[in-house]
């Protein structure tokens, strides 16, 4: 109960800053150029789905390492920057492993202070990607995996469903010893990775096999769950970035689309049945933007309601934009429901981000345990 | 149609006897399944409301699924025929409303045994909604007509030897005037069927052009003008299939889902099982809906009823398929295949959660949209008065595209 008190008070700012209007209009505009919805189409049946070579320009950006201190190569700024970063790249749908490597990976990096500096310097330049090796379903309030084992320094064991880990260079591998939990990095060189179909076409998923891998320990016990932790719960609320960055696209496409279809003599926009379908959305749009913002300076100041804010946004943007996507479908008609038209390319990538990171469902309840409301 | 009075004799346990001496002479454990449809059809076993020499027997339309429960019973299932769901359910009907006495002769027979595969060339780029608004031309040409235009999404073009098909004949009166409704050979020179990929990955349906397409006067439906009465037979048996069985509870993709719950425990949570719980119960109220229908149906004709189980079933599929994702967790976030291929007769729900999530979303676009359909609830059904027109008293050539 104290802690909803101090929700209100903290006042995170909502708005934009001038610093994060630039960054957004500079990705824009390269995304426009280099990674048009036409081209990401093309792409996601290639062996090559990830797009490496816009990775590098997008390093050029910084968006390869905006929360990695400037010492270490990165920009220096904060995840707050970083999620406007994750609208845009949800807008255009992007194959690149920001979120896997930039914020997932990079996270649980960082909250474990120098040991991992080198890396860290490394992924800020755009020359190495890293992945979180844990299956991309995982809610931030899971129980640490177990799944691999460390024996003598090397890892044993599987992990499903993995983000951006075919492209990746390392490995953020959590294990367990009989002494707890562990962070490790691992060279995806040791590693056997197949490629999973997923269903978020624009975003590969992989399976890793791991037979006494060798392994760097980063981390154990409370420092390794932590770091771990905090990871997940960055990549909780940039994830609600991206996903309010694909529930704008569905709106704006369909609004324009609308605008210019005509059946029965009149552009289909001015049937009221859809203005007010159109009018819902975009009140939903705006309200995952609030929920967006604030979980995303929460998390930038690093509130200890930041997991609160994270589960606030995920519990209502994962809805919001398979909504968007899905009412984007509907109302293009025939052409919305064809491969050529890139409505599919985002109502896949919303409903897969819907299961990303904990459903709706598992935030909802993770929420009313952190402000307690229990169910009995 | 033949009315009932004509077979009056004929009640539920004199179809069953009929049915039972038909499968005596027909063993379907040895007969050839077209040679058994054949059969059955020339029996007037096929359709039982249909006129006798026509698949039928003249008799009411509720004894049908007397007669397909029995074919059932006795070990009579057909199989292979989800590429006739036009035929049987559009063409047909159609046909037998509009149809010549040669036109039905000709088509209903092997419309029935699946010989003949139907496709329906009714969309075009610029005419969904407004069906009406349609320009591919006819024009007579001798005992010919001579067909120019383009079709889209159109389903089974590439197995079709048939479709039914709605030009446009006379641009100078109002849209829904100056309409024809032809069958149209698919074999014919100047039709070219050229696949459209859908979001599931598969090529279900087709762009079809036509180029100067030849169609002999005697494959019109209907009168000159009158395409768009015909088209309205065909839309409104579109929604609704002939015969048909009970769903039983569970029969739908909520039994897939129930199925996960029941046998995969470690995915449950409350609130996933409120979010099933809800759905169950519309699942049923959507299927007894159906089933009253279906039993009113019997009695009587398609009307806009059937428009208003399509926007049900389409909404629940939607809603239980995004459920199963997410009830499936990690393995929703996979996909089965994404391969460019036509279907391969798989069924629906063998396909991967993924598949139905994405192949139920045309089902709110296909047979009409979810909000066509609403409007047909609220003005043919309400009789809310309809939207101001602006593209009924104008020559078709006058109007904005
Ligand atoms: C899988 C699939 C299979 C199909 N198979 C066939 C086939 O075999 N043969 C065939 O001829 N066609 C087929 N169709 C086409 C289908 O009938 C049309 O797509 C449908 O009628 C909608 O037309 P449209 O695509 O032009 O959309 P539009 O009519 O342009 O509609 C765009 C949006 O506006 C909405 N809208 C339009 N008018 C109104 C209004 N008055 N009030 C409120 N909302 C409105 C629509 O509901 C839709 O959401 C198929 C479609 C699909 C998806």
């Amino acid at each position: 109960m104290e802690g909803l008190a101090k929700v209100s008070e903290t006042g995170v700012d909502l708005l934009y800053s001038e610093v994060e209007d630039d960054l957004r209009a500079s990705v824009r505009a390269l995304l426009a150029d280099k990674s048009p919805a036409a081209s990401v189409l093309a792409r996601v049946e290639t062996d090559q789905v990830t797009d490496t070579a816009l990775w590098k320009e997008l390093a050029e950006l910084g968006v390869t390492g905006l929360p990695i201190p400037e010492e270490l190569g990165g920009a220096g700024v904060t995840l707050r920057e970083a999620s406007v970063v994750a609208e845009e790249l949800g807008r255009a749908v992007s194959p690149v492993p920001f979120l896997g490597s930039a914020v997932l990976a990079t996270s649980a990096l960082l909250a474990l202070g120098d040991t991992a500096a080198e890396t860290l310097g490394s992924l800020a330049a755009g020359e190495t990607t890293a992945a979180l090796a844990i299956p991309l379903a995982t809610p931030p309030d899971a129980a640490f995996p177990s799944s691999v084992r460390a024996v003598r320094g090397a890892l044993t064991g599987t992990v499903t469903g993995v983000v951006d880990a075919l492209t990746a260079d390392t490995l953020l591998v959590p294990a367990v010893r009989a002494e707890g939990p562990e962070l490790y990095l691992v060279s995806t060189a040791d590693v056997d990775r197949s490629a999973v179909v997923s269903l978020d076409l624009t975003r590969p998923l992989a399976d890793l096999e791991l037979t006494a891998a060798p392994a760097r320990l980063l981390a154990s016990g409370a420092d390794a769950e932590q770091a771990l932790r905090s990871a997940l719960i960055a990549g909780a609320t940039l994830l609600s970035a991206e996903q309010l960055g694909v529930a704008e696209w569905a709106l704006e496409t369909t609004v324009e689309y609308l605008k210019t279809r005509n059946q029965f003599g009149r552009p289909v926009g001015a049937f009221q049945a859809l203005k007010h379908r159109l009018a819902d959305l975009w009140v939903v749009v705006s309200q995952a933007r609030a929920l967006v913002r604030n979980a995303a300076g929460s998390v930038a100041l690093g509130h200890e309601d930041a997991e609160l804010n994270a589960s606030l946004a995920q519990a209502f943007v994962s809805g919001a934009a398979v909504k968007a996507t899905e009412e984007a479908v509907q109302l293009h008609g025939g052409i919305g429901f064809t491969w050529e038209h890139p409505a599919h390319l985002y109502l896949k990538r919303a409903k897969s981000d819907a299961i990303a990171l904990g459903t709706a469902d598992r935030h909802r309840r993770a929420l009313a345990r952190l402000v307690d409301l229990p169910v009995q | 149609m033949t009315s009932a009075s004509a077979e009056a004799s004929l009640d539920a346990s004199a179809l069953r006897e009929r049915v039972a001496a038909f499968v005596a002479a027909h063993d379907p454990a040895t007969t050839d399944q077209t040679d058994f449809l054949a059969a059955r059809f020339d029996a007037g076993l096929a359709w039982v409301h249909f006129p006798a020499g026509e698949g039928g027997l003249g008799a009411p339309r509720a004894l049908q699924s007397v007669v397909d429960h029995e074919f059932e019973r006795l070990g009579f299932v057909p199989t292979g025929r989800e590429g006739l769901v036009i035929g049987l359910g559009m063409a047909a009907p159609t046909i037998l409303a509009f149809g010549t006495p040669e036109q039905r002769r000709r088509y209903l027979k092997p419309l029935y045994t699946g010989e003949e595969i139907w496709c329906q060339l009714f969309s075009e780029p610029g005419a969904g909604s407004d069906l009406a608004a349609l320009g591919t031309r006819a024009v007579r040409g001798g005992d010919d007509w001579v067909v120019n235009g383009q079709k889209v999404w159109t389903s089974l073009a590439h197995r079709a030897t048939w479709a039914i098909l709605v030009t446009r004949t006379d641009p100078d009166v109002p849209k829904h005037k100056g309409m024809t409704y032809f069958i149209c050979d698919m074999r014919a020179p100047g039709v070219d069927v050229r696949p459209l990929r859908q979001l599931t990955g598969e090529a279900e349906f087709n762009e079809v052009y036509l180029t100067d397409v030849r169609i002999p006067d005697s494959q019109r439906l209907g009168g000159i003008g009158e395409g768009w009465r015909v088209a309205q037979t065909t839309l409104m048996n579109e929604r609704v299939s002939i015969g048909g069985h009970p769903e039983p509870r569970e029969g739908g993709l909520i039994g897939i889902v129930a199925h996960i719950w029941r046998s995969r425990p470690e995915l449950r949570t409350p609130g996933l099982h409120d979010a099933m719980m809800r759905l169950w119960v519309e699942a049923e109220a959507a299927r007894l809906t159906k089933e009253r229908l279906r039993q009113q149906l019997a009695i009587g004709q398609p009307g806009p009823e059937g428009s208003a189980a399509k926007y049900s079933f389409s909404r629940l599929n939607q809603e239980i398929s995004g459920l199963e994702l997410e009830l499936l967790g990690a393995e929703g976030m996979t996909y089965d295949d994404w391969t460019f291929r036509r279907p391969q007769g798989v069924e629906f729900t063998e396909r991967s959660a993924g598949f139905h999530y994405l192949r139920s979303k045309g089902n709110s676009i296909e047979g009409g949209t979810s909000e066509i359909l609403r409007n047909i609830i609220a003005e043919r059904i309400l009789g809310l008065p309809g939207e101001i027109r602006v593209d009924k008293d104008v020559a078709w050539k006058d109007l904005p595209r």
